[in-house]
Parts: C-alpha cells; structure tokens; sequence
C-alpha cells in the first residue's frame, strides 16, 4: 500500500479518469472515485448517470475504455469477475444473477472454489447467515424465495469469499422498509469488521443515514464529492440532477366537480395464495380530484388496481361506476372506451413490452380505445403507421422522453425516461379517469417531478386521478384526498391538509379510523 | 416368446436412450436442437460406411459418433457464433442430414451390413433369464446404461454440471459469473451430436444392420419428446425410453395379433403422453421453473 502515489494514498481502490464508451456515447467519463477502508461509500446519481457501468467495470463485467483502476496501491486490470473476486471484490447486483432452478447452496457454490464440497458450502452459507442476520435455508430452491431473500442469497454468497469491498447496486429498490432496515445492520456489521462498501442509490434519505462519503454522478460524470450527513437532501438533489428540484405547483383549493370513480361495497376474494382479498372497499373520486391511496406494500394496492382497472374484472358489476355507467364485470378495453386510463406498476413486462419499439407499445395499449386513429380498413384492421408514430413522438415531446434514435425498443429507455412515456400514453388520450399505480417507482428525482406536475395538471383540467403509492413525500405532494390500504381494507378519504404523518403511520399500520368507516360501509 | 419381445424392446429402446440423454445434455445447457433426427441418420450412415469398408464394426461405432459430433457442430457453429434461431437451424439440419446421408449412402444401399457382435460378460450373462437380456447385449445397449449413470452424476454431483445447469437456467447470470457461456455450450452440443451419432450407428450396426434411407424414421423426434416427457432428468429418460420402445415393439406385436387397436393410435402414444407431461410440468409456475431449463432456445450475446 505504501507505493501508491498522490491524494489517494491509503485508500482501498482508487480509480482515476475512468471511461467507457458505447460507441460514441460516454456511459462513464474520465470518472475519478476513491474508497477508503472501512467506510461505506455512496454513488449518487439519477437513472442513467451511468452508476452501474462504473461498477460493472471494477467487478470486470465490462472493460473500460480509458483510465485506470488502483486497488490497494497496486494498478490492476480486471478482466473478469472471477478477478475482481480474486482480488477481494463481491458484488450484489441489482437485477439478480441468481439462478431459480438451483438451490440456494448450489447458487453459492458456483462463484466458489470448485473443490469445496457442496455440503461444506451449505453449512458455511448457513453460520454466515445467522451471524449476518440474513436468515436463509441452504437447501430451498431459489424459485420458492421471496426477493428480500434472493437479495441474502447475493450477500452471503459475496461475503463468503471474504471480500474487502462489497459493491450494491440499488439494493433497497426491491426491499420492504422493515427488510432495508435489516440490512443497514448487516451493513453495519460489514463496516465495523473493517470491510468498505460502495453503496448505489438514488435514494437521498438512505445515503444520508448509513453512508460516510458519496460520489455523485451526473451524465456518466462525477459533479460532486462529499460527506452525505453534512449535506442537506436539497444539496445532494441537486450534484445529482443538476438544477434545484423544482417542487411541483399546484393550486391549494382545486374546484371538484361531479363524481367520475365510484366504488361501493368492493369485495374481491384472493386470486392467488399470495394475494391480499379485498373487503367492502368504499371510494369516490371527482373530477378535479387527485385522490392518493396511501400503504405498506402488499396490502392489496395490486388487487384494488386489478379491480378498478378491469384487468381482472369482478362479480358484482355495480361495485365499480365510472363516469355513472356501472363497469365491474366490464374488461380493461370496455373501461378505457368510456374514457378511463390506467398505468400498471411494473414498468418491464406489463405496461410495456421491453423487445417492442415504443409506437408498437403504443399500439398495444389504445388498439382498442383508439381503433378509428390508429388502426384503418374496417374490420380488417390495418396498423397506420404514420399516425402512431407521430402519436409517439408528439408523447416523447409533451412528456421530454430522452431516447436514442427515433423509435427504439422500450427496454433500451432508462426507467426514468419510460415511466415518463407511459404515463404520456395514457395523458396523450386525455383520460376523463386516470388510475396509476405507484407512479415514480425506482425513477430518478426529474423524472418524478416531471410525472407528479403531469398528474396534478390532468386533474387540474378536469379528471378524476387515483395514485396508489407507497411514497409518502409523493402522496402529500400530489393529493387533493389520501385514503390508507391495510389489510385489504381502505380507510375513509382524508383532505390531504387535515392529514398529519403520524396519523397516516397509525393508517398504515391498521389502526382503523372505525366509527367513519363503518357508517360509511352501513350507510346504503 | 416373452423373452423374444424384450429384447426387441431392448434393442429398440436402446437409441432412444441415447439420443434422448444427449438431446438432454444439449437442452441442460440451454440449447435446443431440433436436428436430432439428421444427426442420428448422419451417424448411422458414418458407421455403416465405415463398418463396411473397414469390415470392423467398432470402427464404425466410433465413426458414428464422430459423424453426429462433427454434424453437430455444424448446428453450433450457426446458433453460438453466428447466433441464428436454434429452431429454425435445428430444422434446417435435419433436413440436411436427411438429404446428405441419402447421398452418402447412395452406393451402399441393398448391401448386407457387418452386425455389431454381443460382448457376453462371463458368468453373468448365466444367470437365469436377466442373464441373456442384460449381460449378452452389444456394446451399445452397455453405453447406453453407462449414458444414463454418467450425465445423472455429472449433472447433478458434478461442479461441471452445476456449471451447465446454471448456463442453462440463466446464461446471462452464469457469464456474470465468469462461466464460459458458449465454449460449455459448444461441448454440451457436440455430446448431443455424438450420441445422437451413436444412437445412428446402433440403428445400422445392431437393429437392422444395413442402410436403407431414412433409416431413423422418426426416432430423432421420439428422443426430443422422450426429453420433454422425462422432465430433463436422465433415469427418467432410461424409463421412458423404454416405455417408448415397448410402445413402438408392442404395436407391431398387436398388428400380428390383430389386436384392433389402430396402429397410427400407438404410434401418437409417445407424443401424446410427451404432452400430458409438458401440461402437468407447467401447470404452476414453481415447477416450470425447476424442471425446465429458462434459457431453452434463447440466443445468447455476451455484452461487451
């Protein structure tokens, strides 16, 4: 450690005007970062700053194009991931590289020694689990695990060889609040034990409270070095998104007007075994009213969606009235016809399909609802081309979607920048109703103001909006009425001023406000 | 006279066995090849030509299994390097092997074959009625069972085979993880042509030691389903192999007999039964994931 030179003598892994190129595009450029031992290190960037190129680069996955790599005083070229796990470095990626036909023992297994016996790997995950506090059974397969355990899985398997850096990419994206909290502490551990961890997120509040330095990105370039705790969240917004976030406007007494979303008496029982039934679930939205449905995750916000959506229809067809017309029984097509515009949660697989060029995307969504624009010949149905793809550019400008190239595959957009066109699907039809579930989920901070404004602006011209979320700063910053999910149940709508945080927490956890609920669920 | 219809079964089932458990190893990996078929007909014309001409008939073994590999790499040349659809090229190569092994053995047709003689293990083959079926077999029925103990450990015992599964189940996991996603796919591809070879070489040197085209009439596809209905394990290809072979043995059987069951009814069994299987396989979502390899038939492109 002694040979190594300059300011970044003493650290861990020093990286010095590290780059990549695809093609001309600089997905990192002339990068400068320093880790030092033992501390836990944030990179701070929005979707797309190019965080995860750099660390695909110092975990070998990819080569970079220029710079250099100093790991403990020594320049190395990492040319695989087994080096970079020769020379002490693990992984947790944020899209898992976890195999769901193995066991959980032969997952690990792979990235270790090929002489040790699987048996002896078994029993090892197992000690490191329980002393990490990251519960796992070695011999349960990876396809019956939930994603807080696949995410173990990862660690074990990166802290069993022992490393002197532990690289997570976004690891709290895919985590319940009360999992994140566990692994702080195992982070913690990590960091007490003298190991350094480089920390990925674009989540302010988490880096704020574990981390002891940050490196922010911005458009694949370092903007800002600093101590994250002496920052405030406005300050580090704004290294990573370059320009104050601006907060979003709104009027403070919107004028609303006839009921547009009427739910009566919604009772839906549990599809799956996972699923959450719902139980005499009252709302009304009126136009001009964003009505935001707060809750923990997997209290049925997928199930009141599904319901109000029409993507799985219900039994009683009078329990859903959309614009007065009652539609429970009615399918998703039937819904958007009568003016009605929904956005799924998942961005990847269900509100788009990420092979497909986004104007097929959007003829996906409004073949049926749009049928006189977008498609011709009658029955027939001939695709017009022209007119969808000037549907799509006119939603890409409306909602400034930053692509590569004209008409690319939605999977190449970054989440940021396809959330936003999705949303500008539905906005572009100027939906007389708008259901969105949670909206600005792992999208970087300008993306998510520029859909909230989006959001406040419809119901501003006239639409009834329900957003279900689990982010409260969203829930406040958009909601005319916040109503709470728990248990498959939602409480009564509350004026979004009249709601303070420590009644909403009493909401979520259960604490039902009973007396106006149950008058209201009597009343007809 | 039960004895007469065993070994018929064993004799048929043996290339299924074979085949199946190559086709098996080639799907582990994530590889699907439909070519089985021009594979096996390759191999089989390969051991003919050179039993024939080289009047010995382990020569010609060898020569099938190294017609099915070479034949096969031909498959993988095209889907791992040049990346083109594997159903489309696995297509493609049974076609030509059909038309290329018809022009090979062109000149060698209606020319008695050199049969592939029983190796008959001492003592053991004395054994009352199991001795004559199991221990006085040729050397391919032997492979055959040695196919199925060897893939089952290296598949699942072995590290090497954990390896393939992984590529298999995930292939851009396992290229994270440093695996060497195309070489292993490579081998796992080329074993799938060399026992489909060898399967070939049983079909012209031991079940009807001659060549006639279009000899393997349709066994390359029964090996394919025969994968599918033993869900990617390897004893449940020896099973079903045998369940196949006695399907096809006994049909003939009941055509003697005039047993009225349709013949083109026993015929469908295999792929019938391949279907009952694949619905309850996928029946729910967990054990669609641990029985069948996610990657089947995906191209794959490192990203770098």
């Amino acid at each position: 450690m002694t040979d190594a030179q300059g300011p970044q003598a003493g650290s861990l892994l020093s990286v010095e005007g590290l780059t990549k190129l695809f093609g001309s595009f600089a997905a990192c450029n002339a990068i400068d970062l320093s880790v030092a031992p033992g501390e836990i290190h944030a990179l701070l960037g929005e979707n797309g700053a190019g965080k995860s190129t750099l660390v695909k680069m110092l975990f070998g996955v990819l080569q970079p194009s220029a710079g250099e790599i100093v790991w403990m005083g020594k320049p190395v070229t990492v040319t695989s991931p087994g080096e970079a796990r020769r020379l002490g470095i693990g992984m947790v990626f944020q899209h898992f590289s976890l195999f769901e036909a193995l066991t959980v023992a032969e997952n690990i297994a792979l990235s270790l020694d090929p002489k040790i016996p699987l048996a002896k790997i078994a029993d090892e995950a197992a000690t490191l689990s329980r002393a990490y506090g990251l519960p796992l059974d070695p011999n349960s397969h990876v396809a019956d695990l939930s994603v807080g355990e696949r995410q173990r899985i990862e660690i074990v398997r990166a802290l069993l060889q022992n490393p002197k850096l532990i690289i997570l990419d976004e690891p709290t994206s895919v985590l319940t609040p009360q999992e994140a909290d566990k692994l702080f502490e195992t982070l913690f551990k990590l960091k007490a034990e003298g190991r350094s961890v480089l920390y990925i997120s674009h989540r302010l509040e988490e880096v704020q409270r574990i981390c002891d330095r940050a490196t922010v990105l911005r458009h694949g370039k370092v903007t800002g070095a600093c101590d994250p705790r002496t920052e405030t969240p406005a300050s580090l917004a704004r290294m990573m998104v370059g320009s104050d976030v601006a907060s979003v406007e709104r009027e403070a007494e919107p004028s609303l007007g006839e009921v547009l979303v009427d739910v009566k008496a919604l009772s839906v029982a549990a599809r799956t075994p996972f699923a959450v039934p719902l139980s005499n679930l009252d709302l009304q939205v009126r136009a001009g009213e964003v009505l935001a449905i707060a809750g923990v995750a997997g209290n049925g916000q997928g199930e009141l969606f599904d319901a109000i959506s029409g993507e799985y229809p219900v039994t009683d067809d009078q329990s859903i009235r959309l614009r007065g017309r009652p539609v429970g029984r009615m399918g998703i097509n039937g819904r958007r016809l009568l003016g009605a515009g929904f956005v799924p949660e998942e961005r990847h697989g269900h509100a788009a399909v990420s092979d497909m060029s986004l104007s097929d995307n959007l003829l996906l969504s409004r073949n049926q609802s749009d049928r006189k624009a977008f498609l011709t010949g009658g029955m027939s149905g001939v695709i017009r081309h022209g007119v969808i793809r000037q549907a799509t550019q006119r939603i890409c400008a409306a909602m400034d979607v930053r692509k590569s190239g004209e008409d690319p595959a939605a999977g190449s957009l970054s989440g940021g920048n396809l959330q936003k066109f999705i949303i500008g699907r539905e906005l572009d039809r100027q939906p007389s109703v708008l259901v969105v579930n949670q909206p600005t989920w792992g999208v970087d901070a300008g993306a998510a103001r520029r859909i909230r404004q989006a959001l406040i602006d419809l119901a501003r011209a006239g639409s009834a909006v329900i957003v279900i979320s689990q982010d409260l700063d969203e829930i406040f910053e958009v909601a005319t009425n916040i109503a709470v999910i728990s248990e498959g149940r939602l409480s009564r709508p509350y004026p979004a001023g009249e709601l303070s945080l420590e009644k909403i927490g009493l909401l979520m956890g259960g604490v039902h406000d009973s007396s106006s609920h149950a008058e209201g669920a009597h009343a007809h | 006279m039960l004895e007469a219809i065993l070994l018929t079964i064993i004799t048929a089932a043996t290339p299924l066995v074979i085949a199946a458990l190559g086709e098996l190893v080639t799907e582990r990996a994530g590889v699907l090849n439909l070519g089985v078929e021009g594979m096996m007909i390759m191999g089989a014309v390969c051991a003919f030509a050179c039993s024939y001409l080289t009047g010995v008939p382990l020569l010609g073994v060898l020569a099938g299994i190294a017609g099915g590999a070479i034949f096969s790499l031909l498959f993988g040349f095209l889907t791992l390097t040049l990346v083109t659809n594997q159903v489309a090229t696995g297509l493609a190569l049974t076609i030509l092997g059909l038309g290329l092994s018809g022009q090979i053995g062109e000149s060698f047709v209606g020319i008695p074959g050199v049969k592939l003689q029983p190796i008959i293990i001492p003592f053991l083959s004395e054994l009352p009625f199991v001795g004559r079926l199991l221990f006085a077999q040729d050397i391919t029925f032997y492979l055959s069972i040695a196919l199925v103990v060897c893939v089952g450990w290296f598949l699942f015992k072995s590290r090497t085979g954990l390896k393939m599964r992984a590529i298999g189940d995930n292939h851009g996991s396992a290229h994270a993880l440093g695996i060497n996603v195309i070489r292993t796919r490579y081998l796992a591809v080329m074993f799938g042509g060399a026992c489909a070879g060898l399967a070939g070489a049983q079909l012209s040197l031991v079940y009807t030691p001659q060549w006639v085209e279009n000899m393997a009439a349709g066994r390359g596809w029964i090996a394919l389903a025969l994968v599918v209905f033993a869900s990617w394990r390897p004893w449940r290809v020896l099973a079903g192999g045998y369940i196949f072979g006695a399907v096809g043995i006994l049909q003939l059987h009941a055509q003697a007999f005039g047993i009225g069951v349709p013949s083109q009814f026993l015929s469908m069994l295999p792929y019938a039964v391949t279907i009952v299987v694949l619905i309850v396989i996928s029946h729910n979502r967990r054990t669609t994931l641990i029985n069948t390899p996610a990657c089947l038939g995906k191209p794959f492109v490192p990203d770098r």
